[in-house]
């Protein structure tokens, strides 16, 4: 635990002292965090909240991060529903849950098992008057992942572990303006929001319903210093025409592997930004963060982050640590960590001159007559093409090997067929020369653009 | 050309690209020649598969019908012949 760890968000914002940092979405919504942790969302709903489980689903992300704030220390437990999660599964949330109070500022469906409160604009008025804080509850943090039957994981934290890798209260020697193109819900934004809390620093939300141009527009308005995103989320935000709209000073990356393309790529763009990568999961937690801008990272990285141990087991990364999450919710759930209290993260590695490189998924593996392929690592080679912008790499059945892949690709700039033809003939004698036989895409298509998800990585589907 | 001539040049072609990416030696492609003995190996006829099915727009070996797997050049031609009936 990390020393001062404050009991609750609002113990977390007196500790800070960012008394002009403030949190904000867009022109209309904009608070100081002091503002935040005294808005009166709760004043209307303190009785029926207190002690309960809620599902927190919300569409505003700044109603979010008020009621989060306010929820903190109150509630026994807290869902977090991403605003872009369908609603369908929000009975199957509450429920295992054991959630008895579902707040949100939509429509809920009749069916659903538990007391609905619902926000009024009004809710979100100032008051000088405060929750009782006698003695802040502990409250259990849940965060939904993506289950593998397609319903939603649920994964729990609490603040400690949210907040380990944290110092509380430090003050930075010039201002810090966070963003974060990772809605607040997901592990990944609630980090950074978390962060820019208890560190004191301004944010500004990115919101679903804005568009990407939008958001880079309004970060860079709000002098933003410091932003994260998956590598998708940054490979569009540098195909876009607004990324030079921001300037930060540190960028992060985290969600899904890093590859040497993008990170070349950001430092083209932002040569004055510190450039970091981090290996983060839900479940996981933040393990550690890589700053030497080369894919992968080194072993010695091990010993300087003493609070984490790291183990690979079947060439697959395990951490253990105070950050990892404790346990899935549901009576039929396995076991989020083993015996030793590692967390299997399901990220392959391969060792190679003293550096670990993630290589891809576990359960992604295509298996081609019986040799397996990363999607991710024919994506890495194919992403190093100076003409490609980004790749999907998929399994498509076949009669003779059980499977083979084949590539989406998007180029930087669009070309004539003629041009087309000689680049996908380059690309794949490029791969040729850098994949063995059977990782070389049987067949590469260029597309416009590549699905990405609200969680910022790709969405990824055989062929 | 003929649908079934311009099949049979599509094999080739396929043959030929995939024998020249692979590093293979293609054998003269003959009707009788057996496919084990035609330089290419089970990685080069998946890739050809998945090509063939991306320019002819046919996939034979997906079909419902029961597939007797072709053995020799000329069945796997007639084969994709047959399947774009």
């Amino acid at each position: 635990m990390p020393r001062n760890s404050p009991v609750c968000l609002r113990a977390a914002i007196a500790a800070a002292g960012g008394l002009s940092s403030r949190l904000s979405v867009g022109p209309s919504s904009s608070a100081s965090w002091n503002e935040l942790a005294g808005e009166s969302v709760l004043n209307c709903h303190a009785a029926e909240l207190s002690g309960h489980s809620v599902v927190l689903a919300v569409m505003d992300p700044f109603a979010a991060a008020a009621a989060m704030i306010q929820f903190d220390g109150i509630v026994r437990r807290m869902v977090l529903y991403p605003p872009d999660l369908s609603r369908e599964h929000l009975d199957f949330v509450a429920e295992t849950a054991e959630a008895d109070v579902i707040v949100t500022d939509q429509p809920v469906p009749l069916e659903v098992n538990a007391r609905v409160v619902v926000l009024e604009p009004g809710d979100m008025r100032h008051s000088s008057e405060r929750h009782s804080e006698a003695s802040p509850l502990e409250t259990e943090w849940i965060l939904l992942t993506s289950g593998t039957t397609g319903r939603p994981k649920l994964v729990q934290h609490c603040l400690r572990s949210l907040i380990a890798d944290i110092e509380i209260g430090r003050v930075p020697s010039t201002p810090v303006v966070w963003a974060t193109f990772y809605d607040i819900r997901r592990y990944g934004g609630l980090h950074i929001f978390l962060d820019a809390l208890c560190s004191g620093a301004s944010m500004v939300l990115s919101n679903a319903q804005e568009s990407l141009g939008d958001f880079l527009t309004r970060a860079g308005e709000s002098g933003v210093t410091n932003i994260s995103g998956t590598p998708s989320h940054w490979r569009r935000a540098l195909m876009s025409s607004w990324a030079g709209q921001i300037a930060p000073a540190y960028l992060r990356l985290s969600g899904e592997i890093a590859d040497q393309s993008i990170l070349n790529s950001l430092r083209s763009q932002y040569p004055q930004a510190r450039i970091a990568h981090t290996f983060a999961s839900t479940e996981a937690g933040v393990a550690f963060s890589v700053k030497d801008e080369q894919m992968g990272f080194p072993l010695e990285i091990l010993d300087r982050t003493p609070d984490v141990d790291i183990k690979v087991v079947d060439s697959t990364l395990r951490v253990r640590s105070e950050r990892t999450a404790s346990r899935y919710l549901g009576a039929n759930s396995r076991p989020l960590k083993d015996v030793d209290g590692f967390v299997d993260t399901g990220d392959a590695l391969e060792l190679r001159n003293g550096r670990y490189y993630l290589v891809g998924r576990r359960d992604g593996i295509v298996n081609v007559g019986g040799f397996k392929v990363h999607p991710e690592e024919v994506e890495a080679v194919i992403n190093r093409h100076p003409a490609v912008a980004m790749s999907l790499v998929k399994a498509k059945k076949n009669p003779i090997t059980g499977a083979l892949v084949v590539a989406d690709v998007v180029l930087k700039n669009s070309l004539s067929s003629e041009e087309q033809g000689a680049h996908q003939r380059d690309i794949l004698q490029f791969c040729r020369g850098e994949l063995d036989a059977h990782k070389v895409p049987a067949l590469l298509r260029f597309v416009l653009s590549l699905d990405v998800s609200e969680s910022g990585k790709m969405v990824r589907r055989d062929a | 050309m003929n649908r079934e001539m311009e099949i049979r040049a599509e094999i080739i072609d396929q043959f030929k690209q995939v024998a020249l990416e692979q590093d293979k030696t293609l054998a003269p492609l003959t009707d009788e020649l057996s496919l084990l003995d035609s330089g290419l190996d089970s990685l080069c006829f998946a890739v050809v598969v998945v090509r063939l099915e991306n320019a002819l727009g046919v996939d034979p070996f997906s079909s419902d019908e029961d597939v007797r797997f072709p053995v020799t050049f000329g069945d796997f031609v007639g084969f994709y012949e047959h399947a774009a009936q």
